[in-house]
């Protein structure tokens, strides 16, 4: 696959669908990959199954607070040491590189790594979606860390860590993110060909441009939601894919406590006294509830759009009065796996209800 | 008494106003050499109530000319652009998202040089003054002389925007400079968009500001002159020369506290109906409610305060369409509704000829429409309500009723009451209330900072600002016992620690005209 310059904007907004209300701005994720793209050239994207199986492959991702990316974006020079401090701890470079994170701004930082360094990147991720935390990666999952792993500033101040499991490394690399100014770039998750052959969330930079693209092509026939439905429904894993709700917002409470948002957002039909949904989200989107039963979960999808432009709203900009669609899809057996469900699954997040995929629930 | 004129794409508004009282309104036509429309506007209401122009102790003027002018992309002039901010940003240089033909007309000069701060005010990186001294003499050397300085988290502390600014002017004493802290919120891109922008603007600015001068001149009008700005407050016009953007969506404004002082009613839902478009928008105390997120003008991403303005496709020339299911808007027959719509011997069917129909408005011939079916009447009416309904409610915060005031010309489409609203307002004046909201402009100061409630405590942060924020508004002209607090927006910031809030006080207060006076004599 290649991705055009004239493409970003549907690789961002379909990126922002995945991110199912989180994982940051791709505004300035598109503006970046734009900018190294006109002066680097295209990345190489490669497919994961063309990896050796003893090939070296990073997963590049930036961290931080949203409101201090809007001023600070990437410099460039920093992604550029994140790839070289992690490469000279390992003693060796990387034969590829891969996004952590489909969803939101992260999608786009490895095109920007790539394009820059002439390494080739993997069309796959390492959530299939965004997460907050830098454990809840299916590499994570099945046993590989994301350890060791480098955090560079735009000082081009570098650090390596090394931890004794990924919670320890998320906690670290938090720390030492406040200290830099909160917002940095990371290469991490140091894994093999194979690793990413077995274990990766596949295709889903395809997937993420695909949906921009369903979205935009919808709005010139005046269905854009429908237009969407219809590609999830044509693809292996998010076949499982429905309108949950249609209405308006009605109310939005949220609070944050240890860094991340907890937010209850409340859905009305537009007509008639119908029971509304109740959307439970963080950074993300979790789970939708209605009459107290969920009918949507984490790592299911969970997307607030637009009812008439299907344009993906993330949570901060949720409001009352919005008419929106909420979409919710199935997520590749991969990230469904009970082991996977124990580190982002709903108790992950303290919602404390089994987990039960999408197409298992009637509604 | 003072003078509130409103220029508007179609009509140049004048009142005269005593007080609280509308002494003489006046709407005409704008014209090409907009002073002239300013000075028919004004003779008009100076004639009509026999005042003698030396009783005017102030004129205050609201205008859409800058925001056609660089959406038409006319009489802009080229920018050198100054970033402080390296070495991060350098991953989107300015200009990056700007669409091809307006970057080639104001793009091209760009210095990104090493400066900014972090996000709770500590130094990111020292400034380079020889940087800046270097670009000033390479724009010195292109004649280039409007220049637009961005400094990574300026909102949180100006300083090196400022003495970059001291710099230039050193260097080139009659070039303009545009700080972008000076207009824009958190967000770099957006805010020195806003800024290179304002740039763009210096000439016209200038051109713009002469020519109400001497209009005024032409009138006998010795009084200061002020420009409103898109919160509702004032400028004077030597700021306005310097930040033309400021007065970019100053129309709604002045519409929506217009409509405010007329009904007495200052937390409301303002509808303004003109021909093609209603104009919906959030009256708190007073002050139209600012939208939080960016606004794309003439293709181009900003974030500088703007009324959150919700504009829907109904207007008293829209479009009814009576094959297949009946439908309204938002196609209009725009200005000219007075040979096309049916009521005026026009074949089209329009909401204004449903109005005449339904035996609420009068005007033009009501026999030209007495063949309607009662159904269509019917239907139509319903269908222009709940568009109403609709866009009052997109634009509430929570669902409980909320007064609604009717203005602009299109308000006689509206004759029931409106689901979700406790009342619905209208007012004799509702025609020009966009002028009489630029004539009660206030002038304001305004805030808008991270700060750290572990450190301060809420209530000193707040305090602060507001004292902050109190001297700005005494600085710029109000009088300090009408003073009021509009707005206090705080907005935890997630993954900071210790606490951190990003805190936006805003306070305004009446001109004091005494003083105005003394100044001049």
């Amino acid at each position: 696959m290649r991705i055009e310059l004239d493409d970003l904007k549907d690789f961002a907004r379909g990126a922002a669908f995945l991110g199912t209300g989180g994982g940051g701005d791709p505004y300035i994720g598109r503006l970046l990959a734009q900018h190294a793209i006109k002066e680097f050239g295209h990345p190489t994207i490669i497919e994961p199954e063309e990896l050796a199986d003893d090939a070296l492959v990073f997963a590049i991702a930036m961290l931080g607070a949203p409101t201090v990316l809007v001023e600070k974006a990437a410099c460039g020079d920093d992604i550029d040491l994140a790839i070289d401090k992690l490469s000279e701890r390992l003693g060796r470079r990387p034969d590829a590189l891969m996004p952590i994170e489909i969803g939101g701004i992260n999608s786009t930082i490895p095109i920007v790594a790539s394009a820059r360094s002439g390494i080739p990147l993997v069309n796959a991720d390492g959530m299939g979606r965004a997460f907050p935390e830098i454990q809840m990666v299916t590499f994570n999952v099945y046993g590989y860390p994301p350890t060791p792993l480098s955090v560079v500033d735009e000082h081009l101040n570098a650090v390596v860590v090394d931890a004794k499991d990924a919670k320890t490394a998320e906690d670290l690399v938090r720390s030492v993110a406040i200290q830099m100014g909160l917002s940095v770039m990371t290469a991490n998750y140091p894994v093999s060909g194979a690793v990413v052959k077995k274990y990766a969330v596949k295709k889903t930079l395809t997937l993420a441009l695909e949906i921009g693209r369903a979205i935009s092509l919808g709005r010139k026939q005046g269905e854009p939601v429908n237009s969407l439905l219809a590609y999830l429904r044509s693809t292996e894993y998010y076949k499982h894919c429905k309108v949950l709700f249609d209405g308006k917002i009605v109310d939005i409470k949220r609070e944050t406590t240890k860094g991340f948002s907890v937010g209850h957002c409340h859905i009305s039909p537009l007509k008639g006294d119908s029971e509304g949904v109740e959307i439970i989200f963080q950074n993300e989107n979790l789970a939708a509830r209605i009459n107290g039963k969920l009918i949507a979960m984490v790592p299911d999808l969970i997307c607030i759009v637009d009812r008439e432009t299907a344009e993906p709203i993330p949570v901060e900009a949720l409001r009352y009065g919005q008419r929106v669609k909420i979409i919710g899809a199935s997520v590749p057996p991969i990230m469904r796996t009970p082991k996977a469900i124990k580190i982002f699954g709903p108790r992950a997040f303290g919602i404390e209800e089994d987990y039960t995929p999408i197409e298992d629930i009637p509604t | 008494m003072r003078i509130g004129v409103d220029v508007g794409g179609t009509n140049t508004d004048a009142v005269l106003m005593d007080g609280r009282n509308v002494i003489a309104s006046k709407k005409t036509p704008t014209t090409a050499n907009v002073s002239d429309g300013i000075v028919d506007a004004i003779t008009a209401v100076l004639t009509q109530s026999a005042t003698p122009s030396e009783m005017i102790q102030c004129v205050m003027i609201g205008t859409t000319q800058f925001t056609n002018a660089f959406v038409e992309r006319r009489n802009l002039v080229k920018v050198g652009v100054m970033r402080l901010s390296l070495p991060a940003t350098r991953g989107i240089p300015p200009l990056t998202d700007w669409p091809d033909d307006i970057r080639a007309v104001v793009g091209g000069n760009m210095h990104m040089i090493r400066g900014g701060y972090q996000y709770d005010g500590r130094i990111n990186s020292e400034l380079d003054e020889k940087g800046i001294l270097e670009a000033t003499r390479d724009l010195k050397g292109k004649g280039i002389k409007a220049i637009a300085i961005s400094g990574l988290f300026s909102p949180i502390n100006s300083e090196m925007e400022e003495r970059a600014e001291e710099i230039i002017l050193n260097e080139i004493p009659d070039s303009i400079v545009t700080l972008s802290s000076r207009i824009g919120r958190i967000g770099l891109i957006e805010r020195e968009n806003a800024a290179i922008m304002n740039a763009s603007l210096a000439d016209l600015s200038l051109k713009i500001v002469s020519s109400f001068r001497k209009a005024l001149t032409e009138l006998g009008i010795t009084a200061p002159f002020y420009i409103s700005q898109n919160d509702g407050t004032l400028m004077k016009a030597e700021f306005v020369e310097k930040y033309p953007v400021l007065t970019f969506a100053s129309g709604p404004t002045n519409s929506m506290r217009g409509a405010a002082y007329l009904s007495g009613i200052e937390n409301a839902l303002v509808a303004d109906i003109g021909g093609t478009t209603t104009d919906i928008g959030m009256l708190m105390n007073g002050f139209p409610r600012e939208s939080s997120l960016t606004v794309d003008i003439g293709g181009v991403r900003t974030n500088f305060r703007m009324p959150d303005i919700l504009a829907i496709g109904l207007g008293g020339g829209s479009l009814v369409n009576t094959e297949g299911p009946l439908s309204v808007g938002p196609q209009s027959v725009g200005y000219r509704l007075t040979e096309e719509a049916m009521v005026f011997g026009g074949k089209t069917l329009t909401t204004s000829d449903i109005a005449v129909a339904a035996g609420y408005a009068d005007f033009g011939d009501p026999a030209l429409v007495k063949g309607l079916a009662p159904k269509t009447i019917d239907d139509a009416v319903a269908r222009i309500h709940e568009i109403v309904a609709d866009g009052i409610d997109k634009m509430k915060t929570n669902a409980d009723p909320v007064p609604l005031i009717l203005v602009g010309g299109g308000a006689v489409l509206i004759n029931r009451d409106i689901a979700g609203a406790s009342q619905v307002i209208t007012h004799e004046h509702g025609g020009v209330a966009n002028a009489i909201g630029a004539s009660i402009a206030q002038v304001g100061g305004d805030i808008d900072r991270v700060v750290s409630y572990d450190v301060l405590g809420r209530d000193n942060a707040i305090a602060e600002a507001k004292s902050e924020a109190i001297d700005a508004a005494i600085a710029a002209g109000a009088e300090p016992n009408s003073i009021q607090v509009v707005d206090i927006e705080e907005i935890p910031l997630s993954y900071i620690p210790g606490g951190s809030v990003r805190l936006h006080i805003k306070v305004a207060g009446d001109l004091n005209l005494d003083n105005i006076a003394k100044v001049k004599k």
